[in-house]
Order: structure tokens, then sequence, then C-alpha cells
């Protein structure tokens, strides 16, 4: 299951909170990897577009069935140009993408942009497990060698 | 040790992590005021950290630097906000310029550090909290800069598992 640890991420998006990561698992250490080939534009772009609510609510919708950009509209108080601005932002942070489906416009989520995004999450979390493990090793050996 | 849990809460920007350790609570507290032994475990391997100060007292504040493997030294601050030995500490941590001073434009994260008695040693709790979106992508990063290279002296460590 290469996209549990985005899967795992988006429900903290659409919910709110929590999830627990075990350590070790490769699971994790594979899209650290993973998670290397992003820049630093695209890091940018990724966290504006996931900065605003609305955008990571239309994310979120995109993610649990594909979209016309009208149908995301419907959901909003806003106009549709303005749905549609919000959509070109993920778009542009490779977090969606739209195909032209007859006069619909219709958005998918690009899972693995998702993945990354989740990952540069996963990256301080797992900052923390590693320095509890030199604290750990520490303990065990106070004088150091 | 165990890694007990780690929670990442995107509505309050914090993450979480819990760990026990097989030491008791004023052991674990030493390993953060001595900064000799501090440094042996705030960098990765690769990216060890220097404290040139750890004034830990409430209103004290460190300076530290990070070495990376191609010579590189990111800096970084500390600002003791609370201190309860051996069971609490509130501290401040944003990035420096290269003078070593705090930088200015980038709120410090916010470090909330327990520390339990358990039976079999000690239960530490380290919330890091951001305080919006924009501060923790600038301190992601220089997290994804520690993470990345933790993800590269792990492979040593982690190669069988992994790669099964």
């Amino acid at each position: 299951m290469p996209n549990f640890g985005s899967i795992t991420w988006l429900c903290h998006v659409q919910f709110g909170r929590v999830t627990c990561a075990q350590w070790p698992t490769p699971l994790i250490y594979n899209h650290m990897v993973v998670d290397i080939s992003l820049s630093e534009d695209e890091i940018d772009r990724i966290f504006g577009a996931l900065a605003d609510s609305t955008r990571r609510d239309i994310l979120g919708h995109a993610i649990r069935h594909e979209q016309s950009v009208s149908a995301l509209a419907c959901q909003y108080a806003m106009s549709f140009a303005a749905v549609q601005k919000h959509v070109a932002v993920l778009e542009r942070a490779t977090l969606v993408t739209k195909e032209r489906r007859g006069r619909e416009q219709i958005v998918h989520a690009n899972r693995a942009t998702l993945g990354k995004a989740g990952t540069l999450l996963d990256a301080y979390e797992q900052l923390w497990i590693q320095r509890a493990k030199r604290i750990a090793d520490i303990l065990a050996n106070p004088k150091g060698e | 040790m165990t890694v007990i849990a780690t929670t990442k809460d995107v509505e309050n920007l914090t993450v979480t992590l819990v760990a026990e350790f097989d030491a008791t609570p004023d052991r674990v507290w030493d390993v953060w005021e001595d900064p000799r032994k501090l440094e042996r475990w705030w960098g990765p391997p690769t990216f060890p950290a220097t404290f040139t100060r750890h004034d830990f007292v409430v209103g004290g504040e460190s300076r530290y630097f990070m070495t990376g493997p191609a010579g590189e030294t990111p800096r970084g601050w500390w600002r003791i906000d609370a201190i309860e030995k051996p069971r609490r500490l509130d501290f401040a941590n944003g990035l420096a310029g290269d003078d070593g001073e705090p930088a200015p434009g980038v709120e410090p994260m916010a470090g909330y550090v327990t520390f339990e008695a358990t039976d079999r040693g000690t239960r530490m709790t380290a919330v890091t909290r951001f305080i919006d979106t924009a501060q923790m992508k600038a301190m992601l990063d220089m997290g994804m800069q520690e993470g990345m290279t933790q993800a590269i002296g792990q492979i040593d460590a982690l190669l069988t598992p992994a790669s099964v």
C-alpha cells in the first residue's frame, strides 16, 4: 500500500486530528526516500495551497470522489469563478489534476503529490522519534564513546 | 526506549511525541540541561549540533549551529520560557541568521516537554507547536533538511527490515 501515509495524513486535513506512527516501519522509511525529490518551490506551492481551508475542503471532496468544478461550486457560498481559482491553485501545486469531459471539467486528486506532502509532516515527526532514540542511547551510555 | 505514540494535529498545528525511557526523570532531564549531552541528540548523526550557549534558566537563551556533510552550518536558537526541574520545560526554538542571532521575520516554534516518573522510568512527552501554516512551512524546510539527513543515517541501522 504505497499510499498509506498520504491517506493517513489526509484524514487529518479533513477531520482535524490524530494519527499514530509506529517506529520502525519500512513503510515510513520508504516514504522518506521518495520525499527527497520535492524542490523548495514545490514545497512552497503545496503548503501555500493547503494553507486555505476552502482549498483543503475542495481537496477532501476530490479525494473522496472525482468532482466537476461546477459540482464543487454548488457546495460553497462563493462564485463559480472563485471556486475555479481555488482549483487552479491546487492544480499548480499538483495536488489535483483537471480533465475536460464534454462541457465539464473534472477534478481528480493527485495521489503522488499527496503522498509527498504527507511525508513532509512525517519528516518532522521522524525527527523527534530519532531524537528520542538518541536520548535512550545517551542514557544507556552516559559517558559517550 | 519505547516510542509510545506520535500525534500530528493539523488543526492545532502540533506534533507530539511520547516516549518512555528506562531512567529516572532526573537523568532524562540532564540530557536537556547539559549542553554536551544535548548536542549528542539534538541533531542527527550526520548533522551534529554544537551549542555555543545554553543558559538553562527561565528567560535564558541558547545558540547552536549544526554542521552538515558539505560543511554547511544552519543556526538556531532557544529561549527558555518555563522550567520545573525535573517535570516540565517550555521553550521557543527559532531559526538564526549567519551571525547566530534570531532571524527577523520568522517566529519561533514552541516546545512543551513534560517528564513523568513511571514504574519503568520516565515518560517524556514533547509537544511542538507551530503558530501558523507559513511558520510551519518555514520550520519544516529546516526540519526537512534534518529529516532527510536522518533518512540517510538510518539506512545503515534499518536496511535489514526495510529492504525485505
